[in-house]
This record gives structure tokens, C-alpha cells and sequence, in this order.
């Protein structure tokens, strides 16, 4: 059977040809792309995509068709997917299925056949913007409604776990509190392989019940949507900051650390969003590639005077890692635990390992 | 930051175009160059290849075109007295140069350090025991292997890991001498071979992996230890093909992210442990069924990969490499393409690349076409899409190998057991096979188990086999016709296809909108705004290209990928071209497909298009771009080719127009125009039949010469003695379809003399004459070049000055022409005109100080010789004697006949250039790495009619040390002319005969003239093939012979006189 015609809207009123794909149907959503030429599976599974469409800007994905252990969350996260060509024919030892087949299974509607090149130089030139996708553009008016009523409402609340959960049960290393704000799987695997036990919290767990089960350590996951929007959680950590809990932070939660203290966060024009991008760490003189995924960033005016900025992304400058000084806290703006992407910066975990055994030396 | 302590680096360049080591060098060496200049430093250059843009006078601040020998390059570091040695830009030869300067001492001695990477780290990474340590060391796995230096621990080795075994040489290029061994006795023979071949005499005996996936890494690392990889590969072609012989796509297409980033982090490893300031290619074997994995080897240096990998992403590694190697951080080294990030960033490609080998199989008819770990492509090409297949396509229609699709009516035609016996052949042919064996129904499965190739890339050659179904089944509608353009499908097969005409299919294209763009090539997936305009064409996306231009606008075709004949050469006057097109104000557009060339980097040209040279390619940019003139006469037959496409869109064609061209190449044109200017010419006629060539070789008599018209390289010329012959070369001619007639010429044994004229329409300007010391019959191309002419009179000096000037003005050529003449008893003939550029500019250019290719290209723009300041008529001469000498690859095409003859079978060349013609000749010899010691030993074996010019030559040879063998007729001769020879058997005589002998001892030189016909098996092709193998230095021309005997007569002393081409 053919494939139906379908439409990405802009809200600047363009439009992009392709054919209808996976679980098509009308969806609006923030549209956002993604550089990576591999990992289109841990990036479908990623939470941190929640109520986002996302545009890959390779052109050939579902290459190496679908496995399942590469999933990054149990389920696809972005609500719509913009393609170029979608393989259907993929090749790849471990693969159990075609890319599309997960796509219906999980309802996650997409088009292929899109000129994705000139859908990311639009939303370069004109920032991150909202849309749609569609099989009806007879009615203009109707589209542009639609866009302008679409809000991203409780994100967070909508990607986190409901029941704490366990994992890396038995390790004798520090223990671990994760609290999952959307958190990558991967998160929680590169700790438990270091040894470490892992809790994972919802994200509306209170710090009185972080500090009641007695970790070692503190970890903030990344997660969905504006963190100026998460304000409980920011009082949680805040809390948890003022209790010397050793904490290290990733993304959302970097963005929700800062905020914690007293900290600003900004909308990117377009974000980082991708598996190369070059992270400066200030005091070392080195820099390394990183798997990013954000739309928000902590400004680096603002933060407390205790708080340095030790990384910064090469290309633009902006904050790309924060330590705060007297206290066992350090956090990052970029994915250290990879998944897709480099894994340079796996070191991180070990440099938050051994400041918990330092902490518990004193 | 920096290393202030750096202020003066010698940069060793790779030598002649060989298989293995070819343009790539010189687009590396010369971004690399150009990338030390803009940081202060001052670069000194020795190179022995006079055909490249880094040879230049402008790219470095001293130039020595010279051996690439450690006396030589000991004396440049005495004279010039640099602080550091840039080895990583000359490839294996720069590296092997290097580590021989640091284990002699002269690096200690004269107070000069290597950058970029120290002897230790090559050790580590060349040599194949230390290699396997570090990696053992660092954890990263191996493939099971031990070095070996005798063939009876290889066989040894080899019965404890099982057959089949590969069998690598430590320290040569491109895998020489290497090879697979399916048991005992082939073991033995490549055993044999590699140990010999290698320079420290150690092969590596390792377990075949062949079958595994391919991949590879271009890595970087900085001194400060921060690492980025440029971009990962895929081979088409499982592992037992060597890389340069495979198909290769960027990025990686069939690995998921798992097995990415875990050969990422492998190859980020690899840098680190080897301590590598620059750039680095690893291999990787992947295991297809599991995350296993292999190194398979490391080149610590730029290499054809890496030329490969900047063309692939815009990623410029070479020029990345010489800032790192001066101790900036890639942190600080901005990226050219966006201006705006940094080097420390990993390319994000948003289409894909195919790279595909071009072989010289066209040239060496008898040689074996089978591939597998000895590299024997001369050239490749890259094109770009954003679908697989369209990169495929385009970059098959990039080859010029009259392929416009996969599919190929004589495979097709086959049955399915022959298919299938032909999968079974690793050769040039195979991607067709798989084509044709998919097109008739053989299941992947039955496809894949023969060829291991991965199911990702049959799928992809199935959606091209299927889309050649549908079309076939006479469907076209507008989808399917989008759906055919997008997947690389020429206009012309989509006609054949559903029957219609070409000019239909364009129609409906027009119609349906259907229209070609072009996107940017960017770095980074158009995250950032690109400045460089790079550009590949696509179908149904958007166009981003702005052709409006305030200033003339001319484009400039290139000359494809590097083959014999056609070379290297052509490249240096396309980037010529366009960098005199520039001065002149001009905005310049060039369109060229071959990633190892200069003419490719983005920033030669104003707008660079990366397209196939073929007429559909090139009417999408000129019906875009519509530029106001087009320049045809710098990139080969591949440029001349597209003249009827260009006049048909109404392109005006700069410089000698079209007409005149065909006049001088259409055999009964020229006869006229010769006969107006009174200017003789061997007698011929043109045939297209065997029984009309035998008529004509009559008529005229034997010795005749046997050609195509219309081609370049002398592409099947052959001197016919006998009907035997005639009826031989006829058959192998008319194997493809001749459009033009055959050219049957009376063969005068004389001397042979080249000019290169730069003519504005009215007067001429001679650089230089040159005379080829090999007499008529070889062709120019594998001729050693003697500038000046040293052996011809006044008069027939001013004759083809003469001669020159009548041509010029008949043909009203403007810009370049080179014209072939033959002087016999002192009248001069005429061979051929070809009024375009010819591979003897680069070198004529620089041994006489005039920039050829600027000044045509200005005379093409309407300037005046007589204004330009060079003067007219032949230029006064520079004081130097420049020889040319060729350069073959003998050794990588097993089975190829090595005597010379008409058709063309060099790969490179190289110069020697010095006050002395005895030092000249030398250096020639020297540099093309044929040496002849004092007190060599010397082997001499020639046809009758040579025995009294052999005696000749070495009865004036009074006072020398050399052994003399010679065969019984041979030395009968010379015994008889009073020279002394120890005797030897034939090849096919009585032991102790040449074959033991060669096995045995070591000789320095064989004297082997061949007999007539292409015959294999007689005793001379076996001579010289041996001769070959056993790395022995073999002549077939009486007149080489006598000039490697004349260059003797320099006395040996310790200082070699230098000449800095920067002040000639």
C-alpha cells in the first residue's frame, strides 16, 4: 500500500513533505534535532525527549533495525519522529525488528521522507519552535491553532517512576539515591557496574525520605521540559544541599541544582542535541567529546559565589559543569553515562565514587 | 599553545605516485604546508615528485625536489639546519625515511627532533611484535599472530593457529608482498616473498578473520592527550580485502551504537598508548556476530584514509595535524568550515559517502584481477548522498568506466550456477556480480554466505536491482521517477529502462518538478552555519546554492581519479588554473570527484562541486550555475570528454575551441592541416578492421604502430612487427567498441622529443624541449625526459620551434599544447598534438621558473604573451639539467608485463635536477630507487638485434667494478666485442640458471630486452616478472641501460650539490 502523504507544520506557518509512517496521526509537539549518526534507540527511549518531536539529521536511520537492551527507559518517549529515509530492511546481529515496528508498537507516530537538512537550518535560523505533524494542511488556520494551544504540562511527573526501585541489589559499594526526573537507564547501570547500590526515587520523593533511608550518595538525573517549572523539586534539593549530601547531577538535574541555589536557567535558541560535542574542563586543560541533550542551560551569571564553573562547552562557551565548593557537590550539563555517544567522560562516576569515600573518611 | 622552540620544520614528502601512496600526499602535505606557514614557521620541503601543488615555490619557503634518500635528506638537514622533521605527511615513505635518519644517528648529530610523533611511537606501531605488546598491554585484542623471520617458523606457526593464514611484511606500503595462504605451500611462497619485501625482513603470520566487517577510525589527539575521531568507515568488502582496494562508506552504516562507540573508545585508546600528536587511522576486524573484535592495524601518520576522511566530512586532518605537531591544542585550532567552533568536535554527516577504487586492469591485460590484501588500485573516487544507493551510483558513473548502472548485460545473461560460481571471485567485477546474481534471483542468503558481504549493503544493491525491475516493467509515474533520481538513477538508464529517449525523461522531470539541488557539505549536519561552499547534488531537497556572482564566473573540470596515464598531473593544472582564474579576478567553480587531490580541499575553488565528470552531472551545475566560460584543456580526456555537453548548453569553452581540438585529433583533419604547414609525419592510415590493419601494415611495412585515435596514455598503443601482432592488438583494441578509428603509423626508430607551448593566439612561448633518452616506440609517459635537449642540433632545435609555431597558429590554439615529435636523420616528424595540458607541465614549469598554467590560463582570458613578461618562442634556458624518470608498481600487479612499449604503464615519476647531467641522471635513477652500486652484479640478456648496442655500451664502460652475467647469446657478443661476462643459463635452461641465481645472490640491476608480442610465456616475461618479485631492478630499453651506465661516472663523494626549486 502506499504511504499517505504527511506534514510537519511550523509555527512560523512552513512546511515539510514526507509520507505518514509508524503510528501516524496528528500530533503537535516542540521540534527539536538530534546530529547523532548512531544511537536512534537510546534517543527514542530517552525521557528527557518527552513532548518533543525530534529530527534526526542522518539521513538513514532504523539501519541496524531494534535491540531491545539498548532501550534507555521502557518505552519510546518522543511523541513524534521526523526521518529522512526510515531503513526497512536493517542488518545488525542482535537486531529482533524493524525500527518501525517498534514505532507502532509503541504508538509513536512519524515521517519519513522529509528533507530534514533544511527543517534543522530553519530551526537554527529561528530557534527551537512548535508544530505539528499532520495529514491535512487543507486548513491552514486549523494548524496553527493547534500549535498555539500545545503546552508541555508536568513533564517530569509524567516520565519519573511511580515506586522506588532497586538496582544493583547486594553491591557492597557506597549507596546510591537516584532521583529520577527521567532518568537514562545507563544512569543507573554505569553506578551499579562501579559497585554501587542503586535506589531509584519518583521524582516527588521529599528529601526528609532521601535522608531517612541514609544513602552515601546523591544522584540527579536528567529529565524533560524547563527546570524553573520542577519548583518542589528544587526545594527538595535545596535541602538535600544543605545536608551535605554527596551529589553529583546530570543535565536536568545540573539545571535543577543550580536553581537550588539561587541560580538562573535560560531556553537555548536551539539547544545541544547530539553525540559530539567538546567539553572543556577548565582546571585540567582538556577537553572531551559528549553525548548532549538539552534545550535550558544554567547561566553562569547568577550562581552562588561558591559556585565555580570548571566546564564549559567549546563551541559556544556556555556552562557545561558546575562545582560547589565547601560542599561534596558537583554537576554537569552534558550525559557522561553516553548512551548514545562517547563514552569520555564515563570517568565522572569514578570522580563521584571517590568523593563519597572521601566524605565518609571524614 | 605553541612550542616557541619550533621555528624552522623539514617536511618530507611521499615521493612518486606508486600504488599505495598516491595524490592523497600531496593534498595533506600541502594543506599541512600551507597550515605551518599561517603559524610563523618556516618550512623546508624535500620531495622527489615534481608533479605536485607542494612542490610548489609558493607552498614552502625552500623547496628540494631530490631523492628521498638519507644521504639527500642528511644533506638538506646540513644545509638548511631546521630544529624539527615533520614525518606524518609523507606516508610510509616520510615514516620508514625518518625512523632510518633516527636509528643512523643523524637526528642526534644534527640537533633535529621529529614532531607530530617520535621513533618510538612509529616502533610501536609499525613494527609488528612491538605492536602486538602495546596493544596486549593496553587491553586491546589482537587478531592471534607471531612475527616471523624465516619461512620455517611461519610454517610452524601457522600448523598451531590453523590455515588459512595472512601473511603481512612488516614496513611496507600499501601491503606489499602480503597475501593469504590456504595451506603449506602457498605459505611458503608469500612467506618467502614478504620476508624479503619487508625492510627489517619480518612478516606477521596471523589467523584469517576474512569475512569479518571492516571498519575504521580516523583519530586525532593533541598534546595536551584530548582525542576526537573524524569519522568511522565501513568496508563494503569484508575483511581479506585490503581497504584501498574496497568499497568503503562513511560513516559506518550497519553498527549500532554499542559496537560504535566501543571501537570509538578502542581507537581513543589506540592514540593515547602510541602517543600520537596528529592524526591516526585504525582497523578494526568486527566480528558480524558478536561484539568481538580485532585491531588490525594502525597507520600513526595521514595516510589515503585520512584524505579520504577529511573529503567525507570537511574535517581538514592534515592541516589539523601540522598545528597539533606544533603543540596547539585541538581546542584552540578553529574549524575552517564554520569559523565559529573548534577542531575538538566530532563531524555530523547528514548524507553518506562512498568511496570506490579505480584499477589499472585496462592497462595490464594479463594481470591478475583478483583482490585481496595487496592494495592494487591506483586511484580512487567519492560521491555523496543522502541515500546509500545514490552514492553508489554516483560513484560508479564517477569511475569512466562506460558503467552507468549495476547492471551488466554479459552477468546478466549468465545462469545461476555460473553467478554463482562468479561470487566466488574477489575481484574488480564483484559488485556487479552480486547486482547481476540478485537481478536473476539468487537469494541473499545464498549471497551472503558466499561473499560474507553484509545483508545492509545487498538490501541496498536489491533496491537498485528493483528499481531497475520496476522501470523495466514500464513504470514511471511522478513518485517513482522522484523515488529512481533520488536513488542515483541517470536520466539515460531510466530512458533505456522504459524505452523512451533521454530527453523525454528530462522532460517529464521538468514537469513534475523533479530537479536537481545541491546541499552543503558542513561538518556538522547544518547545526552551524557553514562557510565553505562544498556541494553534492540530491534530488527532492532543498537547493542551497546561490549562484549569483557581481564577477566573471568560469568552471573548471577536473580530471577524476588517478590512473595510469592520467595522473596526478592534471590535478597540479586544475589548481593551477583556478588559482590563476582568481588573480584575474574570476570567480572560479570546479567539479572534480577524486578525494586525494589538492583540487578537491574546499578551499581552492570559490565553489567546489563533488560530482562524477559525466554530461548528466555536469549540464545540473551548468544549467545552475550558467557560467559565463568553462576551461576543458587541464583535467585530461575526462575534462575533453564533456566539450560536446558544454557546447551543447551553450557554454563557452575558453581557450582553443572544440573544432580546432577534433581537428587535431581526427586523423584526416590533421593530415591536412600538416600538409598545409608542410610538416612531415610518419606515414599511417586508418583501419577499423583486422584485415584493413594487416592492408596498411603492409603497405607501409613492418614495424608499425597500432593505436586508437582519441585516447590518452597511449591506451592500447603497440608496435606491431608481425600479422601475429597486428591480429593480437586488434582483438584486444576492438574489445570495447571503438567510436573512432584505429590508427596504423609507420614506426621510425628515432629520437623522440616533447614540447609543452603556451599560445594566446598569436604567439607561442617554449618553456623548454624536452628529449626522452628512451628512443620512439616507449611511450612519453614511461620515457626518462632530459631537459634541455642536449643531443639535438641548432637546426633541428629551431625546426621544432619552428614547427611549434606553424601548429599553433593552424589549430588557433590558445593555451596549452603539447606536441610529440620524432627526429630521424636529423628531419623532424611530427606524432601527435595535443592542444591541452600534458603531464610534462608541473615538471617543465618548475625546472624552467615559468608558470605554464598561470600564463595559458591568462592567455584564455585574452591577455598577450608579449605582455605577460616570459618573453615568445623558446625561453632561454635555466642553467639546470632536469630529469624526469618514471616510476612503476610492478610489484602490487602480480602478473602485469614489466618491459615498456607504447602503451603507458608508470604510476608516478620523479626528478633529478641538478648544474651536472651525469648528477641529474643520478638522482633520477636514485629517487626512483634504482641503485646500482659500484661493484654490483649485472645480468644482461637482449633480443639479437640489441647484441651490438649492448656491446657498445659496455665497452665504453672501460674502468668498471661490475660483475657481468650474461646468457650464452648474449655473452657470446659481448665476448666477441671484448667485453668480460661470467656465464649464466636462461630462465628456462639448466640450473644454475637466472632464477637461482636471482634467488640466491644479490643483483643489482637485469638488462632485458623484450621480444615482440604480449606472450606470457616466454622466457623474457618470466624474467622480468621474476625480476620483480625478487625486488631486483629491472631495464627494458637499451637507452635506460646506457643512462644508468652513464650516471655511474659520478664520482662517489659525500656531498650532494642541492638546488632550492624556491629560487630557481
Amino acid at each position: 500500500m502506499k504511504p499517505l502523504r504527511a506534514y510537519l507544520v511550523l509555527e512560523d506557518g512552513s512546511i515539510y513533505e514526507g509520507e505518514a509512517r509508524g503510528a501516524f496521526r496528528e500530533m503537535a509537539c516542540e521540534v527539536v534535532f538530534n546530529t547523532s549518526m548512531t544511537g536512534y534507540l537510546e534517543i527514542l527511549t530517552d525521557p528527557s525527549y518527552a513532548g518533543q518531536g525530534v529530527v534526526m539529521t542522518y539521513p538513514m536511520i532504523g539501519n541496524y533495525g531494534v535491540s531491545r537492551e539498548d532501550f534507555e527507559s521502557i518505552r519510546l518517549q518522543p511523541c513524534a519522529f521526523f526521518l529522512h529515509e526510515l531503513c526497512d530492511t536493517p542488518s545488525n546481529f542482535r537486531s529482533t525488528a524493524s525500527l518501525e515496528s517498534v514505532l507502532k508498537e509503541f504508538d509513536i507516530p512519524c515521517i519519513a521522507g522529509l528533507d530534514t537538512r533544511a527543517i534543522v537550518k530553519k530551526l537554527r535560523e529561528s530557534g527551537t519552535m512548535r508544530g505539528m505533524m499532520t495529514g491535512d494542511i487543507s486548513n491552514m488556520k486549523r494548524c496553527m491553532d493547534i500549535i498555539r494551544d500545545f503546552r508541555q504540562i508536568d513533564l517530569v511527573e509524567s516520565v519519573s517512576i511511580r515506586e522506588p526501585e532497586v538496582v544493583g541489589k547486594g553491591n557492597t559499594g557506597p549507596r546510591i539515591a537516584l532521583m529520577d526526573f527521567g532518568v537514562k537507564r545507563n544512569i543507573a547501570r554505569s553506578l551499579a557496574s562501579r559497585g554501587c547500590e542503586v535506589t531509584i526515587y519518583p521524582c516527588f520523593a521529599t528529601a526528609e525520605q532521601i535522608i531517612a533511608a541514609k544513602p552515601d550518595g546523591l544522584m540527579l538525573s536528567n529529565g524533560p521540559g524547563d527546570p524553573k517549572d520542577c519548583t518542589g523539586i528544587i526545594r527538595e534539593i535545596a535541602k538535600l544541599y544543605d545536608y551535605g549530601m554527596p551529589t553529583f547531577a546530570i543535565c536536568l538535574g545540573h539545571q535543577l541544582m543550580a536553581l537550588s541555589q539561587g541560580g538562573d536557567t535560560e531556553h537555548m535558541k536551539y539547544g545541544h542535541r547530539g553525540a559530539n560535542h567538546p567539553v572543556k574542563f577548565l582546571e585540567e586543560d582538556r577537553s572531551y567529546i559528549s553525548s548532549q541533550n538539552h534545550g535550558y542551560m544554567v547561566k553562569a551569571e547568577g550562581l552562588p559565589k561558591n559556585a565555580e564553573v570548571n566546564c564549559i562547552n567549546v563551541n559556544d562557551g556556555t556552562v557545561e559543569g558546575v562545582v560547589y565548593h565547601g560542599k561534596p557537590v558537583f554537576t554537569v550539563q552534558f550525559h557522561p553515562e553516553a548512551s548514545p555517544g562517547p563514552h569520555d567522560t564515563s570517568f565522572l562516576f569514578d570522580k563521584f565514587i571517590r568523593m563519597i569515600e572521601k566524605e565518609e573518611l571524614q | 599553545m605553541i612550542d616557541k622552540s619550533i621555528k624552522k620544520v623539514l617536511v618530507i614528502g611521499s615521493g612518486p605516485i606508486i600504488i599505495g601512496q598516491a595524490a592523497e600526499f600531496d593534498y595533506a602535505g600541502t594543506q599541512a604546508c600551507r597550515s605551518l606557514h599561517e603559524e610563523g614557521v618556516e618550512v623546508v620541503l624535500v620531495n622527489s615528485n615534481p608533479a605536485t601543488i607542494m612542490t610548489d615555490k609558493d607552498i614552502a619557503d625552500k623547496v628540494y625536489i631530490e631523492p628521498l634518500t638519507v644521504p639527500t635528506v642528511r644533506r638538506v638537514l646540513e644545509v638548511e639546519r631546521p630544529d624539527s622533521i615533520l614525518p606524518t605527511l609523507g606516508g610510509q615513505t616520510g615514516l620508514n625515511l625518518a625512523m632510518e635518519l633516527e636509528e643512523k644517528g643523524v637526528l642526534k648529530e644534527l640537533g633535529v627532533r621529529l614532531i607530530g610523533i617520535n621513533a618510538d611511537a612509529i616502533k610501536k606501531a609499525e613494527d609488528r611484535q612491538a605492536f602486538k605488546d602495546t596493544m596486549l598491554a593496553i587491553g586491546e585484542p589482537c587478531v592471534a599472530s607471531k612475527v616471523v623471520e624465516t619461512v620455517e617458523d611461519a610454517v610452524e606457526f601457522s600448523a598451531s593457529i590453523g590455515y588459512p593464514v595472512i601473511v603481512r611484511p612488516a614496513y611496507t606500503l600499501g601491503g606489499t608482498g602480503g597475501g593469504i595462504a590456504d595451506n603449506e605451500e602457498e605459505l611458503r611462497e608469500i612467506a618467502h616473498n614478504g620476508i624479503r619485501l619487508s625492510r627489517v625482513g619480518q612478516v606477521l603470520i596471523e589467523r584469517c578473520i576474512a569475512g569479518w566487517k571492516e571498519i575504521e577510525y580516523e583519530v586525532m589527539r593533541d598534546s595536551k592527550g584530548n582525542c576526537i575521531t573524524v569519522c568511522n568507515m565501513e568496508n563494503l568488502d569484508p575483511v581479506g580485502v585490503h581497504t584501498g582496494d574496497s568499497i568503503v562508506v562513511a560513516p559506518s552504516q550497519s553498527l549500532s551504537d554499542k559496537d560504535y562507540q566501543m571501537l570509538r573508545s578502542s581507537a581513543l585508546n589506540i592514540i593515547s598508548a602510541l602517543g600520537i600528536q596528529g592524526g591516526c587511522n585504525v582497523q578494526f576486524a568486527l566480528n558480524p556476530d558478536s561484539f568481538e573484535y580485532a585491531v588490525i592495524e594502525v597507520n600513526p601518520r595521514v595516510s589515503r584514509s585520512s584524505a579520504l576522511a577529511s573529503k567525507a566530512t570537511g574535517y581538514p586532518i592534515a592541516r589539523v595535524a601540522a598545528k597539533i605537531a606544533l603543540g596547539l591544542g585541538l581546542d584552540e585550532i578553529p574549524n575552517a568550515v564554520t569559523g565559529k567552533t573548534f577542531a575538538s568536535f566530532e563531524p555530523a554527516l547528514d548524507y553518506c559517502v562512498v568511496k570506490f577504487p579505480k584499477w589499472p586492469f585496462d592497462k595490464f591485460v594479463t594481470a591478475k584481477r583478483t583482490l585481496g590484501t595487496q592494495m592494487k588500485a591506483t586511484g580512487e573516487v567519492m560521491a555523496i548522498s543522502r541515500s546509500f544507493e545514490a552514492a553508489l551510483l554516483k560513484a560508479v558513473h564517477s569511475l569512466e568506466e562506460h558503467r552507468e548502472s549495476l547492471m551488466v548485460p554479459a552477468l546478466l545473461e549468465k545462469g545461476e550456477e555460473e553467478l554463482k560460481a562468479l561470487l566466488h571471485n574477489i575481484d574488480n567485477e564483484r559488485l556487479y556480480v552480486v547486482a547481476a546474481a540478485i537481478y536473476n534471483g539468487i537469494s541473499l542468503e545464498t549471497i551472503h554466505a558466499i561473499t560474507k558481504i553484509d545483508y545492509w549493503f545487498l538490501y541496498k544493491i536489491r533496491s537498485i536491482t528493483d528499481m531497475e525491475k520496476k522501470l523495466r516493467s514500464g513504470v514511471c509515474d511522478q513518485e517513482t521517477l522522484l523515488r529512481a533520481k533520488q536513488m542515483g538513477f541517470l536520466d539515460s538508464v531510466i530512458a533505456k529502462d522504459i524505452g523512451i529517449t533521454p530527453a523525454a525523461v528530462k522532460n517529464m522531470r521538468r514537469m513534475w518538478g523533479i530537479q536537481p539541488s545541491f546541499s552543503i557539505v558542513d561538518t556538522c549536519a547544518a547545526e552551524f552555519r557553514a562557510q565553505t561552499p562544498y556541494y553534492y547534488s540530491d534530488y527532492g531537497v532543498e537547493n542551497e546554492v546561490d549562484p549569483s556572482c557581481d564577477r566573471k564566473k568560469v568552471l573548471v573540470l577536473g580530471s577524476g581519479p588517478i590512473r595510469i596515464g592520467q595522473g596526478i598531473e592534471f590535478d597540479y593544472c586544475s589548481v593551477h588554473c583556478v588559482w590563476a582564474l582568481k588573480q584575474a579576478g574570476c570567480e572560479t567553480v570546479i567539479v572534480n570527484n577524486n578525494p586525494e587531490t589538492v583540487s578537491t580541499d574546499f578551499d581552492v575553488a570559490d565553489k567546489l562541486y563533488f560530482e562524477p565528470l559525466t554530461p548528466e552531472y555536469v549540464t545540473n551545475i551548468v544549467e545552475l550555475e550558467k557560467p559565463d566560460g568553462a576551461i576543458v584543456q587541464f583535467g585530461g580526456q575526462t575534462a575533453i570528454k564533456l566539450t560536446e555537453t558544454l557546447n551543447n548548453l551553450g557554454v563557452h569553452i575558453l581557450g582553443t575551441d572544440a573544432d580546432h581540438v577534433d581537428a587535431a585529433e581526427d586523423r584526416e583533419r590533421f593530415d591536412e592541416i600538416l600538409e598545409q604547414c608542410a610538416i612531415p609525419r610518419p606515414k599511417g592510415q586508418t583501419v577499423f578492421t583486422e584485415e584493413e590493419a594487416l592492408a596498411a601494415a603492409h603497405m607501409l611495412g613492418y614495424p608499425v604502430l597500432v593505436r586508437p585515435s582519441y585516447v590518452l596514455g597511449g591506451q592500447g598503443m603497440q608496435i606491431a612487427a608481425s600479422d601475429a601482432d597486428i591480429c593480437e592488438f586488434m582483438a584486444i583494441i576492438n574489445r570495447t567498441v571503438q567510436d573512432h578509428p584505429v590508427l596504423v603509423d609507420k614506426y621510425l626508430m628515432g629520437q623522440e622529443v616533447e614540447v609543452d607551448a603556451i599560445c594566446d593566439g598569436h604567439d607561442i612561448l617554449i618553456p623548454g624541449i624536452m628529449e626522452h633518452i628512451d628512443r620512439a616506440g616507449i611511450h612519453s609517459g614511461d620515457s626518462i625526459s632530459v631537459y634541455p635537449a642536449i643531443s639535438l642540433s641548432q637546426k633541428v632545435q629551431d625546426t621544432i620551434v619552428d614547427y611549434t609555431r606553424r601548429l599553433a597558429s593552424a589549430l588557433q590554439v590558445v593555451g596549452m599544447m603539447n606536441i610529440q615529435f620524432i627526429v630521424y636523420n636529423e628531419t623532424v616528424y611530427i606524432i601527435e598534438v595535443n592542444p591541452r595540458s600534458s603531464r610534462t607541465v608541473p615538471y617543465i614549469s618548475k625546472v624552467t621558473g615559468i608558470p605554464a598554467i598561470a600564463l595559458a590560463t591568462r592567455a584564455m582570458l585574452g591577455e598577450r604573451l608579449a605582455d605577460m613578461g616570459y618573453g615568445t618562442g623558446l625561453y632561454r634556458h635555466s642553467g639546470y639539467y632536469a630529469i624526469k624518470m618514471p616510476v612503476f608498481s610492478f610489484e602490487k600487479i602480480l602478473g602485469a608485463d614489466t618491459s615498456l612499449g607504447p602503451e603507458m604503464k608508470s604510476t608516478g615519476e620523479v626528478l633529478g635536477i641538478s648544474k651536472s647531467y651525469d648528477e641529474a641522471l643520478l638522482k633520477a635513477f636514485d629517487g626512483a630507487g634504482v641503485h646500482l652500486p659500484k661493484d654490483g652484479k649485472i645480468i644482461v640478456t637482449v633480443r639479437d638485434k640489441d647484441k651490438a648496442e649492448i656491446c657498445e655500451i659496455f665497452k665504453n664502460m672501460k674502468d668498471m667494478q661490475f660483475r657481468l652475467y650474461a646468457t650464452p647469446g648474449t655473452r657470446k657478443a659481448l665476448l666477441e666485442a671484448g667485453v668480460q661476462a661470467e656465464p649464466v643459463n636462461k630462465i628456462s635452461g639448466e640450473s644454475p640458471n637466472i632464477h637461482d641465481m636471482l634467488a640466491a645472490e644479490d643483483v643489482s640491476l637485469i638488462i632485458n630486452t623484450p621480444t615482440h608480442g604480449r606472450l606470457e610465456n616466454r622466457d623474457g616475461f618470466k624474467l622480468r616478472r621474476l625480476a620483480v618479485e625478487a625486488g631486483c631492478s629491472c631495464l627494458t630499453s637499451l637507452d635506460a641501460a646506457k643512462a644508468i651506465m652513464e650516471s655511474t661516472r659520478i664520482v662517489e663523494s659525500d656531498t650532494v650539490n642541492l638546488t632550492d626549486i624556491a629560487t630557481l
